[in-house]
């Protein structure tokens, strides 16, 4: 029904600024999105992403910048816009007091689907988000995990080609957040943009296609998780050793960033992967010394701040 | 389709919403139902006896005096429920997902004015079965009953559009189940329980005045045929000037407001 253009961004910013009363909440932001492309906005609490999203969404104004959504101007039209996107914000935006299916049934009405059309898309959703024993019940009765996959389901009734998911797995168990990321995942393979908001760092290396790091209304960093990553020096194995002896003998031959002379211990840069772990060891086995305790350190959010910022990533109130 | 199908649609879409709600949820129609009646029958049955030979007659009398009042009063409480479902949607995140939506922006408010209309008028057909049930004689012949129709639909939709209003500025539920309350109060303060020129006079400019006391004049008038002389017409200004300014408000306030 349209041409697509697949070179167009689907979401493309240019110096966008936000303030409430005295408080700079965006400071200045570029981006630009690749259509069929994951792209994540990583920051801690306060940081502006909520606010990013709701006026990419329509929902605030923006007090200066332009910005595209979906190939329409944000303010001359703003209903272009609703059309072609799908909000799943951060607090379930469902009808508690409705059934699954009715809320469903509310958004293919709302979309206008038609009867048949409506419930066919309905049905498959149900399908999709394994909701048929539940689609019957109030939404009210159902598992954090699953109000969150309802919302997410009421999203896709209206087939958007673009959705924005503000926090997807912020208060979700292990197990809610893997299948909602794969539910991303098909939704792209689909040929869906995605534009998500996360404070885990893993959550974005795990979806993205980029990233860039909000802090305090600012883009202090941009590009693909592997280039974000190799900026970041928080990943590495930390060794403990019994005697002063092995961690002397163990520093001389591995390539240590950081050795700590009373706790015993040695820091090696490591992004965490089988390879290097088994290169440490044998290494060790090398020279006969075994060491007493191994902890393997990911790189996390705080380390993301530190690295571009100097600073940790404190929450603000 | 045109913007007026648009808005057509999409506000059925939103009343069949509210339905449900009504169906899912009876405890609160059926408690919007129960303080009239509660009212109605503390008044007659302990109130009735001195303010009926008060007013020249008996019990009976005072029922006749007293049922038009109450089903103002009922309208009156009922819009809290409105109020209250109103500030529900706006404090939780469904209002986002409306407006972040390519739908007619006040389809959701009409949605709720219409739900709250039918929800009033199963009230009012409630509280007005107990009244006859206790002695309210009303002598009002087919075309009356009709205006009588008319005057509540009038009032119940200005009244609903209030409390729309009201449910959106709310910063939160429990102040939108409290803001409404004062509306309960205006058919105390005006011709609804006892006759204007029993009370003292600053009281009685207000109540003479205030839009509710034209209204149940109105209906008294229809109902018992009293004299209505010109508190139709100032009962249906109040009406359209409440209605007019409470959607605009809404609708303003509705459009800029963020939730949470």
């Amino acid at each position: 029904m349209s041409t697509t253009v697949t070179t167009r961004p689907a979401v493309s910013v240019a110096g966008l600024r936000k303030t409430f009363g005295t408080k700079t909440v965006l400071d200045g932001i570029d981006l630009s999105v690749t259509e069929g492309t994951v792209f994540a906005l990583l920051g801690p609490n306060g940081a502006g992403k909520t606010t990013m999203v709701r006026i990419l969404a329509t929902l605030l104004e923006a007090d200066g910048g332009s910005v595209r959504v979906a190939g329409h101007d944000l303010v001359r039209d703003a209903e272009g816009v609703r059309a072609a996107i799908g909000l799943t914000g951060q607090f379930a935006a469902i009808d508690k007091l409705l059934t699954v299916r009715e809320n469903l049934r509310l958004m293919a009405d709302l979309n206008r689907l038609g009867r048949t059309e409506g419930k066919r898309r309905i049905d498959r959703l149900i399908e999709r988000f394994d909701l048929a024993e539940s689609a019957g019940k109030p939404v009210s009765l159902l598992s954090g995990g699953q109000q969150r996959r309802v919302d997410l389901a009421m999203t896709l009734v209206g087939d958007p080609r673009l959705i924005f998911l503000d926090e997807p797995t912020t208060g979700l168990d292990p197990r809610s957040r893997v299948e909602m990321w794969q539910i991303v995942r098909e939704l792209v393979a689909e040929g869906v943009t995605v534009f998500l908001t996360t404070q885990y760092l893993e959550e974005a290396d795990q979806l993205a296609d980029r990233i860039a790091v909000l802090d305090h209304g600012r883009i202090v960093a941009e590009g693909t998780p592997d280039e974000l990553k190799s900026r970041i020096p928080g990943g590495h194995l930390l060794l403990r050793f019994a005697e002063p002896g092995s961690l002397r003998t163990a520093a001389s031959v591995l390539n240590v960033t950081n050795r700590d002379d009373s706790a015993l211990t040695l820091q090696v840069p490591s992004d965490g992967d089988i390879a290097t772990l088994r290169a440490v060891l044998a290494t060790l086995d090398g020279v006969h010394v075994a060491p007493d305790h191994l902890t393997i350190h990911t790189p996390d959010l705080d380390d993301v701040f530190f690295a571009f910022t100097g600073k940790p990533a404190l929450e603000e109130s | 389709m045109t913007t007026l199908a648009h808005t057509l649609t999409d506000s059925g879409t939103m009343f069949r919403r509210q339905l449900l709600h009504l169906r899912r949820y009876p405890s609160l129609t059926i408690m919007l139902i129960g303080l009239p009646v509660i009212f109605l029958l503390l008044f007659v049955y302990v109130f009735g006896g001195a303010v009926g030979a008060g007013l020249g007659g008996g019990r009976d009398a005072y029922v006749d005096y007293l049922t038009p009042g109450i089903l103002l009063f009922t309208v009156a409480g009922a819009v809290a429920g409105t109020a209250i479902s109103v500030a529900m949607d706006m404090t939780e995140g469904i209002v986002d997902r409306f407006r972040s939506m390519a739908i007619a922006r006040a389809s959701v408010l009409t949605g709720h004015v219409l739900g709250s209309m039918v929800q009033i008028f199963i009230a009012l057909f409630a509280v007005l079965g107990v009244a006859l049930l206790i002695g309210f004689r009303p002598t009002a012949t087919p075309l009356e009953w009709l205006a009588v129709a008319g005057v509540l639909t009038a009032t119940a939709f200005a009244l609903t559009w209030f409390a729309v209003a009201l449910g959106i500025v709310a910063d939160s539920v429990e102040t939108a189940s409290n803001t409404p309350m004062f509306l309960s109060l205006l058919p105390f303060l005006g011709s609804g329980f006892v006759p204007t020129e029993t009370m003292p006079s600053g009281l009685r400019v207000f109540a003479e005045y205030q839009p509710f006391t034209p209204i149940i004049e109105t209906l008294r008038g229809l109902l018992l045929g009293t004299g209505i002389g010109n508190s139709a017409v100032i009962a249906l200004a109040w009406c359209a000037v409440i209605s007019g300014l409470s959607y605009v408000w809404a609708k303003r306030k509705y459009n800029k407001r963020a939730a949470r």
